[in-house]
């Protein structure tokens, strides 16, 4: 089947799907955008985070066919050519990034919370991030990360 | 449209940050852009897709194998089996016992017996399953005290010594001391998962010279070279490996998984093969820590002094030996913990099961001896009626002191000083004030409001060495090189090290910024075009590369000092004499020249352990790390929140102070994945829980707070006297854990993980 949708901005189809593939599949192996990333495929740890319509969900847990006619943003949606979305920058700012494998994931949990509440406290952080599994940083820094991100999306607010 | 390819990119690292500071990642933005091209990102024109059928049985005879069905499934380009291997069809790290694909038995769950390539995976993958093969299936040997036992099935029938793979005996001291205060335990570690999250994956190239390039993510690029060779019967030169964006590796990437696999396939097919595994294929795809059975006995005075450790340490090394060997030998001669201990004597012995195979996982066999020896001492504090606390430093380890092997620990042992510096921290607040769910054992599941909920507070520490051990040649190979481009003098920095995700790119930066005065560095893609690098394991990149990378900085200055007459340094671009002054401006003594030189550089020798006493110099370093861990136990549901996790840990000298941080609570964080969640359940050698539904990693729910103390007592054999970081976090945070857990209930708790049902049931 064909699928059209729209991703960070532009309109984009993709050919020859078939009805049991993901969202995920199609972004990273049919439209080459392969930032949202493939570490479970079953919903469990969130690397594969992208807006659909504005709200996070799991790549790998939406049919493509789900998709059709939707807006997608991605991780390579959320900087500029050369500028960085302050949540970006705050992930690499506080040491957040080891491997970076759960990055992508992280920085759009992350981005949609601190709009939605840039004064989360750290409870609320640590809600909004549980579904996005980390192995190398103890989540430590990603919390700071994300406290940094908010203060300057508050800050920008204000 | 733009997309990720095979190139491997050089990062830049520009500005200031040296040794000892903490410049940003030179890999950071990519990383956080989603540009960073992962292992499972590559693409090429024109690529086929690899699967790999896999046998269901831990134990069985293989009768034949029909690859017919599979062929004919549309899209399907090649089906290949173990007459397909060109060369030897057996690889391994340190004993070649692993059929590349299984020829007449397959010996575990998940062994590989056929692949394909196709146009895309999923027909890949439906192809693989019809692959017929017929097994006569055999009773499998899944306990590791049975497969010693006689007549056992005998799994390697060529291998010496039948399903032993090393035993390494202890022997220090009197052989029959006495003591008056006698506390004895077995004990027992689960199987633990790395659960890195970038799957294995990679992509094979045919070259036009009959080679292949392989672009994959793994810990040593040339261990995986040297075996695939043999199993494609190529020359090194033919097969050349590049180092793909690695998503973690913690051990689970030493030994080999689709290399040999993706370069068949590749070859066969003349067309480039990418292979990713998926998350359940990824648990049978790489071997695990090793599951253990230790029985120790601790003698002490009424004082409190240690007089003797004996103990018995078995560790089920599953089908295949992978590194079974050298984990045996760390559990053994680091058996008796960070102490002073007169007398010791240990059996550690490493066995073949049919369970699935198990190898390097951080913490390399000191994680389940400190398991034990920590359960220990918190059961010899209660005899004693003393803290314990007390009862560690009363026989902590220090400088000078001689290890069970002989060994001298000729550098800081600060094991005391970390003890105290996490008992001293101020202790996290009780509970009180309004109640708040997400503070209680179960969090929102809303499982207790507080009652039968009790606080424990509990300590380990432990020891770990530091690179490969035991007479093991160990090396690195830098290339350094430095020129005049766009005006500015820049050096880059070629090794065939992994990056992983500590952070030695940024490491490799530093070192090159702070011996050669430049801002702007390159590190040059990981390849296996330069001299090995060894293994991103065992903790020891910081010391060997960095070692490597810092002797070839110093060739390559010294060539350029020669040039200037009373030069003595390179700083802030110029060349200086000894007092600081600037002589020359480093650009113009460079002019169009390019200075460039390989080093390979080796830590001092260590030697193997004799067989009877085990007796050896034989680590080059000794790493610690204590841990104080507070927790909130609901004794009626046997839920665990871990309130607190602090820890001090001696770094000889933080190189990067923000990535020592991140090293100290990510390995925390592993160690108490296994205190309180972390297990491959295996059943009659049978996997029950490849997923992460079903196997559960810490989430940023179950973590806490964690602070940490970095100390820095300098190892004067050490470049910059750095002492290796990445695992000693990861052995005493279960131990202490699990001792408060005790703490709280009361209950004996002698296995990790602990288990809801070990703490209400006791
Ligand atoms: S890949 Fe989608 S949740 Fe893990
Ligand atoms: S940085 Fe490696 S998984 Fe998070």
């Amino acid at each position: 089947m064909r699928v059209n949708l729209e991703i960070n901005g532009e309109q984009h189809t993709a050919d020859d799907v078939w009805p049991g593939e993901s969202l995920l599949y199609v972004l990273r192996e049919r439209l080459g955008l392969p930032g949202a990333k493939n570490a479970c495929e079953q919903g469990e740890c969130g690397s594969c985070t992208v807006y659909l319509d504005g709200t996070p969900v799991c790549a790998c847990l939406v049919a493509a066919g789900q998709a059709e006619g939707r807006s997608v943003r991605t991780v390579e949606g959320l900087g500029g050519e050369d500028r960085l979305d302050p949540v970006q920058d705050a992930f690499v700012r506080t040491g957040a990034v080891q491997c970076g494998f759960c990055t992508p994931g992280l920085v759009i949990a992350a981005h949609d919370l601190v709009h939605r509440n840039p004064h989360a406290s750290d409870a609320e952080i640590r809600e909004a991030l549980a579904g996005n599994l980390c192995r190398c940083t103890g989540y430590e820094k990603i919390l700071d990360a994300v406290r940094l991100a908010a203060s300057t999306v508050a800050g920008e607010r204000a | 449209m733009s997309r990720t390819d095979t190139r491997t990119e050089s990062l830049t690292s520009t500005g200031t940050g040296g040794v000892g500071e903490s410049p940003l990642r030179p890999d950071g933005t990519l990383k956080v852009r989603g540009e960073f091209a992962y292992s499972s990102d590559l693409w090429h024109e024109d690529m086929l897709w690899g699967a790999t059928l896999r046998s269901p049985h831990p134990y069985a005879r293989i009768r034949s194998i029909d690859v017919g069905p599979a062929l004919t499934v549309p899209g399907v380009h090649v089906v290949l089996t173990h007459e397909d291997v060109p060369g030897e069809n057996r690889y391994g790290l340190e004993h070649a016992d692993q059929p590349v694909l299984a020829v007449d038995v397959v010996r575990y769950q998940g062994e590989p017996v056929a692949i394909v390539a196709a146009d895309d995976p999923e027909t890949a993958r439906r192809a693989a399953a019809r692959v017929r093969v017929d097994y006569e299936v055999l009773e499998p040997v899944t306990d590791a005290e049975a497969a010693l036992a006689d007549g056992a099935p005998v799994l390697h029938p060529d291998h010496p010594g039948g399903n032993l793979v090393r035993q390494v005996r202890i022997r220090f001291g009197d052989p029959a001391p006495t003591a008056p205060v006698v506390v004895s335990g077995e004990y027992t570690v689960g199987m633990q998962d790395q659960a890195f999250l970038g799957p294995e994956s990679g992509m094979a190239v045919p070259a036009e010279d009959g080679g292949i390039d392989l672009y994959v993510a793994t810990q040593w690029l040339h261990a995986d070279q040297r075996q695939v060779c043999l199993a494609l019967g190529l020359a090194p030169d033919k097969v050349r490996l590049h180092l793909a964006g690695v998503g973690g590796a913690f051990g689970a990437r030493e030994d080999l998984s689709m290399q040999v696999h993706a370069s068949l396939l590749a070859l066969r097919t003349g067309k480039p093969v990418k292979i990713v595994y998926g998350r359940e294929e990824s648990f049978f795809g790489h071997v695990h820590r090793h599951p253990a059975v230790l029985r120790y006995e601790h003698g002490a005075t009424r004082d409190g002094e240690l007089v003797y450790v004996q103990a018995e340490i078995i560790l089920d090394g599953g089908a295949y030996a992978s590194t079974t060997a050298a984990v045996t030998g760390n559990a053994a001669t680091l058996g008796a913990g960070p102490y002073r201990v007169p007398n010791v004597h240990i059996d550690c012995t490493g066995v073949y099961t049919n369970n699935p195979p198990c190898g390097a996982m951080r913490g390399f066999g000191a994680v389940q001896a400190c398991f034990a020896y920590e359960s220990q001492m918190d059961k010899l504090a209660e005899a004693l009626g003393i803290s314990p606390v007390e009862v560690r430093v009363r026989n902590a380890l220090e400088q000078g002191s001689v290890m069970p092997t002989g060994q001298v620990v000729d550098s800081a042992a600060p094991v005391a000083e970390l003890l105290e510096r996490v008992r001293d921290r101020p202790l996290p607040p009780e509970r009180g004030g309004p109640l708040d769910l997400r503070e209680l054992p179960g969090g929102v599941s809303n499982t207790t409001h507080g009652e039968g909920v009790v606080r424990g507070v509990g300590y380990g520490v432990g020891v770990k060495n530091v690179g490969f051990s035991e007479g093991f040649d160990d090396y690195s190979t830098a290339r350094v090189r430095l020129e005049v481009t766009a005006g500015e003098p820049v050096a880059s920095v070629h090794t065939a090290a992994a990056e992983v995700g500590q952070g030695l790119v940024t490491l490799q930066a530093q070192i090159a910024r702070t011996e050669l005065g430049v801002a702007r560095v390159v590190i040059l893609p990981a390849d296996t075009s330069v001299g090995s690098a060894g293994s991103t394991s065992a903790s020891r990149q910081s010391y060997v590369t960095g070692g490597a990378v810092r002797a070839a900085c110093e060739a390559v200055r010294e060539a350029v000092l020669a040039r200037v007459p009373g030069a003595a340094g390179l700083a802030g671009a110029a060349v200086v004499s000894a007092s600081g002054e600037v002589l020359a401006d480093l650009v113009e003594v460079l002019g169009e020249d390019v200075v460039e030189r390989t080093v390979e550089w080796r830590h001092r020798p260590t030697e193997a352990l004799d067989p009877a006493t085990g007796r050896a110099f034989a680590h080059v370093q000794y790493a610690f790390a204590a841990h104080r861990a507070v927790v909130d136990v609901d004794t009626e549901l046997g839920l665990v929140r871990v309130v607190e996790l602090a820890c001090a840990q001696d770094v000889g000298r933080a190189m990067n102070p923000d990535a020592v941080v991140g090293q100290i609570q990510g390995g925390s964080v592993q160690g108490l994945g296994l205190a309180v969640m972390e297990e491959i359940q295996v059943v009659d050698g049978v996997v029950r829980n490849a997923s992460f539904t079903d196997y559960l990693i810490p989430t940023v729910l179950d973590t806490p707070p964690m602070p940490v103390e970095v100390l820095e007592y300098a190892d004067p054999h050490a470049p910059y006297g750095l002492r290796g970081v990445g695992e000693p976090p990861t052995l005493s945070s279960t131990p202490a854990i699990v001792a408060a857990i005790r703490a709280a209930t009361g209950r004996a708790l002698t296995r990790a993980p602990v288990r809801p049902e070990h703490i209400v049931d006791g």
